[in-house]
């Protein structure tokens, strides 16, 4: 990896307005700091769009946008969150991630030393869940109108054969399983926001998620729905997931994992992990049959070593997520109004 | 009675009533801060928040409660600086690194919070910042317990004390409450299961006809409490009459800032001394906060009044007791 930021740093150690002005500048910005490290065959056509052949199954397309503050964060930063998010969103769909657009929207005056860190990050995040970069854009706006960088990307998979995720599948007896601990990407951000101090830091989850999705669907084309976790937490995907398929579902509080160290800062801050975001998680509706075999692949997997079975699909109380407490009790986990915001005491 | 709308939320969350013979009823109290806050106080906090020379800061939990037009979040979007900090500490901070504009805490809450917030005003003094102030509305428990039980409606047997607002006290002040009333009050921690052993605490008094203080939160809580704490509270706050939202005044039941710290109060410094308004006529919080009514026997209750669309604060705080309902009741029952 080249380490050293190829804009001369001395000439402009900021992103000025010239860089997105369509000039010299952006032109220089574009070649060396993105060609270079983007490198591929359908970039470099240099092209107004990317153009290529895709086999005849069906695509997955997405897109989503990254304005996370702060930028940079434990565990990770804006760059490889947005590769990685739109890697997963594609995963969701059952799909293997291809190409991907990423469009920067950056605020004048930004570092041009972290705009090159956060360019590597997605380089290597794109490597590491084997999507390409194939067109992209840049557009600088005045100081003030921006909060340093904004990312967009979009991209582009195809379906994986004789695979059909839809909630609307999923069936009483269905099992949920949970693909790791939650809310460790929430926490994460929410301490380098709020400069709370942890003894120990905890550390965004965010991943790519397409190699595990690839090595459960290898054991079963069964899986009825998969969904990250992410803005919201495990709650709003499960509330999302029993209202559209017009379903109960019923969770198992002792089976969801949650690091110690999460657990506190929660505790303290009147938060419940269960609406915390993640990144680098999923949860899969499968038909109980296939469980057990899923939940194997998933455990062999680096980003599901601590996979568990978390709760299962049922008739009662359609649209309700009710969770088995560890006292013995039944809750209704609800979907969340807004945001949460710590408590006063 | 549960003091605290921490606890409620415990008991609603885990459902604690399914553990429970029908028998107990566990009525919520008033130890939600944000919730007890009078209307015109958010009022003041809006108005001042309002200013373009000022950087207001607050608590999460404050930011949600609606004023008489509008809550805070809605002034931020109409361009206002206000943020959200943890401490307020964090705020004296602000007002060192933006000495051009003022910077204004809303010091809200029980005797928990007191300390940091005279803590704030203490670091500002010393550091000598004539940009800080703070919007003091804190209220103390012991005064609303015994406004509770002085009250015709009362039929509370015993009390589940705030363990965190017992962690700076202490529990000292709760025994001669407990004899003049003949009543259990148990010091309580949050937890499903110190919940649990506050109730059963109780419930042992109750069947010897025994009414005493008991410490259930021993891990937490002393009989003196948080010495350092409470000289801190002595040294900038005074006690004065404080209305509480919905209740109406109670004598000697909130703190002001003392005369040597007058220079930090926002009330005066922001001349805001003067805005009075009417609570809402459909919003019952008066009578949800002292436990007469439950949230759900309001006729505004998940119609008219939800967490997205609040008629009160007790429906959008995070200890509110109607959001507790709103959340975890409505569906199992």
């Amino acid at each position: 990896m080249n380490l050293n930021c190829p804009i001369p740093i001395s000439d402009y150690p900021k992103v000025t307005l010239a860089h997105g002005g369509g000039g010299t500048l952006s032109n220089q910005l574009i070649q060396k700091m993105f060609f270079s490290q983007f490198d591929n065959e359908l970039l470099n056509t240099t092209h107004d769009g990317a153009i290529f052949n895709v086999p005849s199954n069906r695509l997955a397309f997405t897109t989503d946008s990254f304005v996370v503050k702060p930028i940079f964060f434990p565990g990770g930063n804006i760059g490889e969150l947005a590769i990685n998010g739109t890697v997963n969103d594609l995963a969701m769909c059952g799909a293997i991630p291809k190409f991907i657009s990423v469009g920067f929207i950056i605020e004048e005056g930004f570092d041009m030393e972290d705009l090159w860190k956060i360019v590597q990050s997605i380089k290597v995040a794109s490597e590491k869940a084997g999507v390409k970069v194939v067109t992209g854009d840049t557009k600088v706006v005045d100081k003030g109108k921006g909060d340093k960088i904004f990312i967009n990307t979009s991209g582009i998979g195809i379906v994986v054969d004789g695979v059909n995720i839809n909630p609307k599948n999923c069936k009483p007896g269905d099992k949920i399983i949970l693909s790791g601990r939650i809310a460790d990407h929430g926490i994460a951000i929410m301490s380098a926001r709020e400069g709370l101090q942890f003894e120990t830091t905890v550390e965004s989850d965010t991943a790519p998620l397409n190699e595990l999705v690839s090595s459960i669907l290898d054991v079963s084309k069964n899986i009825k729905v998969l969904r990250d976790p992410t803005r919201g937490g495990i709650s709003s995907a499960l509330n999302e997931i029993a209202a559209s398929a017009n379903v109960g579902i019923k969770i198992q509080e002792e089976k969801i994992p949650v690091s110690e160290q999460v657990d506190s800062a929660c505790e303290i801050l009147g938060l419940d992990p269960l609406y915390i975001a993640n990144e680098g998680k999923l949860i899969a509706i499968v038909p109980p049959n296939d469980a057990e075999k899923i939940l194997e692949a998933m455990r062999r997997n680096d980003y599901g070593k601590e996979a568990e079975i978390i709760g299962e699909v049922v008739s009662d109380h359609p649209k309700t997520v009710v969770m088995k407490t560890t006292i013995g009790t039944t809750r209704i986990v609800d979907m969340i109004s807004g945001e949460q915001l710590p408590r006063i005491c | 009675m549960e003091i605290c709308g921490g606890q409620t939320h415990t008991i609603m969350k885990y459902n604690i009533d399914e553990l429970l013979p029908d028998k107990i009823n566990l009525i919520h109290g008033p130890g939600c801060p944000v919730c007890v806050t009078p209307l015109e106080m958010i009022d003041k906090a809006i108005a001042i928040a309002s200013r373009e020379d000022v950087i207001f800061t607050s608590f999460g939990d404050m930011l949600r409660v609606p004023g008489s037009t509008l809550d805070l979040l809605g002034v931020k979007a109409n361009g206002g600086d206000v943020r959200m900090v943890y401490s307020p500490l964090d705020a004296v901070k602000i007002a060192e690194e933006n000495p051009n504009k003022k910077v204004v805490f809303f010091a809200v809450g029980f005797e928990t919070t007191a300390p940091a917030n005279a803590m704030a005003a203490i670091q500002a003094k010393q550091k000598g910042l004539k940009n800080f102030s703070i919007l003091v509305s804190h209220v103390l428990v012991p005064p609303a317990i015994e406004a509770l039980l002085d009250s015709e409606n009362s039929k509370i047997k015993g009390f589940l004390a705030a363990g965190h607002v017992c962690t700076v006290m202490g529990f000292h002040e709760y025994i001669p409450l407990s004899k003049k009333y003949n009543i259990p009050i148990i010091v309580t921690g949050f937890e499903p299961i110190d919940i649990l052993q506050g109730i059963y605490e109780l419930i042992k008094q109750l069947e010897n006809n025994r009414a005493e203080v008991f410490n259930a939160y021993g891990r937490v809580v002393s009989k003196e409490g948080n010495i350092p704490a409470q000289k801190l509270l002595s040294e900038v706050f005074e006690i004065v009459d404080r209305k509480w939202r919905g209740i109406g005044v109670i004598p000697k039941s909130g703190f002001k800032l003392k005369d040597i710290y007058s220079e930090f109060d926002a009330e005066k410094l922001f001349d805001v001394g003067e805005i009075e308004q009417q609570e809402s006529q459909f919003c019952i919080s008066g009578e949800i906060l002292q436990g007469i009514k439950k949230p759900q026997e309001c006729s505004a209750f998940g119609k008219e009044c939800t967490p997205e669309h609040p008629l009160g604060a007790p429906m959008v705080s995070s200890e509110g007791a109607c959001a507790a309902y709103f959340h975890y009741y409505k569906r199992i029952n």
